[in-house]
């Protein structure tokens, strides 16, 4: 019986040790749990899917994708060990993840030093700048988030307008940014007032942006039930100015949480992927867009995400410059990355270069205004 | 003037909120002294289960009388479970007990619930009523309500009833308490049950304002506590004032100083009332028999 077993046991080695003759491995550390788990997860089940998907087809010139993926619950120590063993274990050719700037920030510096291609999927704009040879990014910044709302604004003639933005990670990263770069939007920022993620009432800040003589509109960066409240409370007080909110709330949850009469005219900067019915049928990202959608949407029975769509994108590029590269060494793959021009994903059309490897500028990102509890373009 | 009154409406609102959950510490901690950190998480569940029960069909009383009673029977699960197998442990060892089961209620509520913002309709229309200008939604009425009649309901049990005072003479001593006939294991399971109770109600509220997800329990449970600690722990009266100051105090500061000081000016004057009067604004002076 046990001769039995052996011998079936080496039997399914062998079996499974054949077709494994040339694969690509791939490595990702994404936060599938912990505190980042929304990101993480529809980030985790993109790229399992588009594993699936490319090895179904055949893979890259006959060379199947191997996906070595781990999930490091948003800690920065675990991230910087996965990487490690990632690099030396696994002996992957290319890291995609870093779901948070955190655990970005761990894996990078492994691999600078190992000298792995790594693609991010985390917004800061300190990942790539200054830029690292081997570190690239998905994500559009919030830097750019800024830059689009004011580029609408100075379109409805704005130039006073009032912050309010939370006091969480992403609120005062935004909050920083946008700061910065007004002044070359020639916009002044009146009043900057803050929130705590959880708070339960934002009218007194609001009051008195509203009391700001010579506002003009009213910005809120934040994520998360902040900024719900924030659009029930303006519109509680009828507060009759433009108000703009951020990318961090692009999702049909937001207009569900804030109600559909208090989100009525709120414009915000989103992804295509958002509004993939609205593109108009020459545009370059429609087809991508509508694909990944539909099989992201019947594979796992949920909503596409933006975040999901940053892993589509990364993985995207990544297998665009291995078969450019034609060769799955590290460096080749690097430099190939680094050559990506006019490549079409959800988030927008990347092109990298030496100087700049997140490759998106400001059309990826579309202005909406939610209509009748709706999105619609902003032309 | 409007100003004024519309920053001292959100700081009621607020209050309201937080004197809701600082009323939740009061049952537990005047029947064993223990300050349970669970309460948070029985806020957190009293919403959600009312979100979850109303999205199955349930109308919103139904559901919410749901919330009330599972949490409930929550409290005393974890009365039975987790608190009374260690009944001769010191008052800390009890506290730390809270903490875990605020955490195991957390993780559950995230696999159980997932991790999705929720909210419910407010009970009586979205319109905020105008008042001279300043402009309050209904719900906070409904909050403001409750705050008050949980506050009247808990005075005169510990007043009027002998139940109530059976609860305050086990706070007391537990012996002494057991040697007059009051059946101690009883009190304390009915205290966790009226805390978890008290709790989720508090949830039902204020979730049409605050919204909520599995992880809000913690965040009510530091205001609430701050509020209780203010007014002095294990008084009714000091939960509601507590909670309406802090709410109040914050208000006026991020209205009339600036909003990146709020939380920091009112936990200063909490500090400053504490240093002056440990015991709480209307707390009772305790003396130890040396």
């Amino acid at each position: 019986m046990r001769n039995l077993l052996t011998t079936a046991a080496t039997a399914a080695l062998v079996a499974l040790a054949v077709p494994a003759l040339a694969e690509i491995r791939i490595g990702a550390s994404l936060s599938a749990t912990g505190p980042a788990a929304f990101l993480g997860d529809p980030e985790l089940r993109t790229l399992e899917m588009l594993v699936a998907d490319l090895n179904a087809k055949g893979g890259i010139d006959g060379e199947k994708i191997k996906l070595v993926a781990y999930d490091d619950g948003g800690d920065p120590n675990k991230a910087r060990t996965f990487a490690t063993r990632l690099i030396e274990d696994d002996e992957v050719v290319a890291i995609i993840g870093g779901t948070t700037t955190g655990t970005t920030m761990s894996i990078l510096a492994v691999a600078e030093e190992a000298k792995i291609p790594f693609i991010s999927l985390a917004g800061a704009i300190d990942i790539i700048d200054p830029v690292k040879p081997f570190t690239f990014k998905t994500p559009h910044t919030d830097r750019m988030a800024c830059q689009k709302i004011f580029e609408d604004m100075r379109k409805r003639g704005i130039g006073r307008i009032g912050m309010i933005s939370g006091t969480d990670g992403f609120g005062a990263s935004m909050q920083a940014q946008c700061k910065k770069v007004a002044p070359d939007y020639g916009i002044e920022i009146v009043a900057d007032e803050t929130y705590d993620p959880r708070d339960a009432d934002m009218t007194a800040q609001l009051t008195k942006i509203k009391g700001t003589a010579g506002v003009q509109a009213v910005l809120n960066p934040g994520f998360g039930q902040g900024p719900a409240i924030v659009t029930r409370n303006y519109w509680q007080l009828a507060i009759d100015l433009p108000f703009y909110q951020s990318h961090g709330v692009a999702s049909d949850g937001f207009i569900q949480l804030a109600g559909i009469e208090a989100v009525e005219g709120v414009r915000l900067p989103g992804t295509a992927l958002l509004v993939a019915d609205l593109l108009a049928a020459d545009d370059p990202q429609k087809p991508l867009v509508d694909a990944y959608k539909a099989m992201f949407e019947s594979k796992t029975g949920t909503p596409v995400s933006t975040f999901g769509g940053y892993a589509h994108d990364a993985f995207l590029i990544m297998t665009d410059a291995i078969t450019r590269a034609g060769s799955a060494e590290p460096a080749a793959i690097r430099d190939a990355i680094e050559a990506t021009a006019g490549l079409a994903g959800t988030t927008g059309v990347y092109t990298f270069s030496p100087e700049d490897h997140l490759g998106l500028d400001l059309s990826a990102f579309r202005m909406l205004e939610i209509r009748g509890g709706t999105w619609t373009l902003v032309e | 003037m409007s100003e004024l009154l519309q920053f001292l409406l959100s700081g009621v609102t607020v209050g309201a909120v937080y004197a809701l959950v600082a009323l939740g510490f009061t049952m537990i901690y005047n029947a064993s002294d223990v300050v349970n950190f669970a309460q948070g998480e029985f806020v957190m569940l009293g919403g959600m289960i009312t979100v979850f029960a109303h999205a199955a069909g349930a109308p919103l009383p139904l559901a919410a009388l749901t919330a009330v009673v599972a949490t409930a029977a929550l409290g005393v699960a974890m009365n039975k479970l987790a608190i009374e197998p260690a009944r001769g442990a010191p008052v800390v060892s009890l506290v730390i007990i809270t903490i875990g089961a605020s955490i195991f209620i957390r993780g559950a509520a995230q696999l159980i619930f997932g991790k999705q913002i929720h909210r419910f309709p407010a009970f009586s229309g979205e319109d905020p009523i105008r008042i001279l200008g300043a402009t309050i939604l209904p719900q906070s009425l409904w909050v403001i309500g409750g705050a008050v009649v949980i506050f009247v309901g808990l005075w005169l049990f510990f007043t009027r009833t002998l139940l109530g005072r059976a609860v305050l003479a086990t706070s007391n001593n537990r012996l002494a308490a057991q040697l007059v006939g009051i059946n101690t294991p009883f009190v304390m399971t009915l205290s966790f049950a009226m805390s978890a109770g008290i709790g989720a109600l508090a949830g039902v509220l204020v979730t049409p304002i605050t919204l909520t997800a599995y992880d809000v329990g913690l965040a009510f449970a530091l205001k609430g506590f701050a509020a209780a600690m203010l007014g002095g722990m294990g008084n009714p009266k000091g939960a509601l004032a507590g909670g309406l100051i802090v709410g109040v105090l914050e208000a006026m500061t991020a209205g009339y100083l600036s909003s990146q000081y709020k939380d920091a000016a009112a936990f200063i004057i909490i500090f400053a009332v504490l240093f002056f009067r440990p015991q709480g604004l209307f707390g009772r002076q305790s003396t130890d028999r040396v």
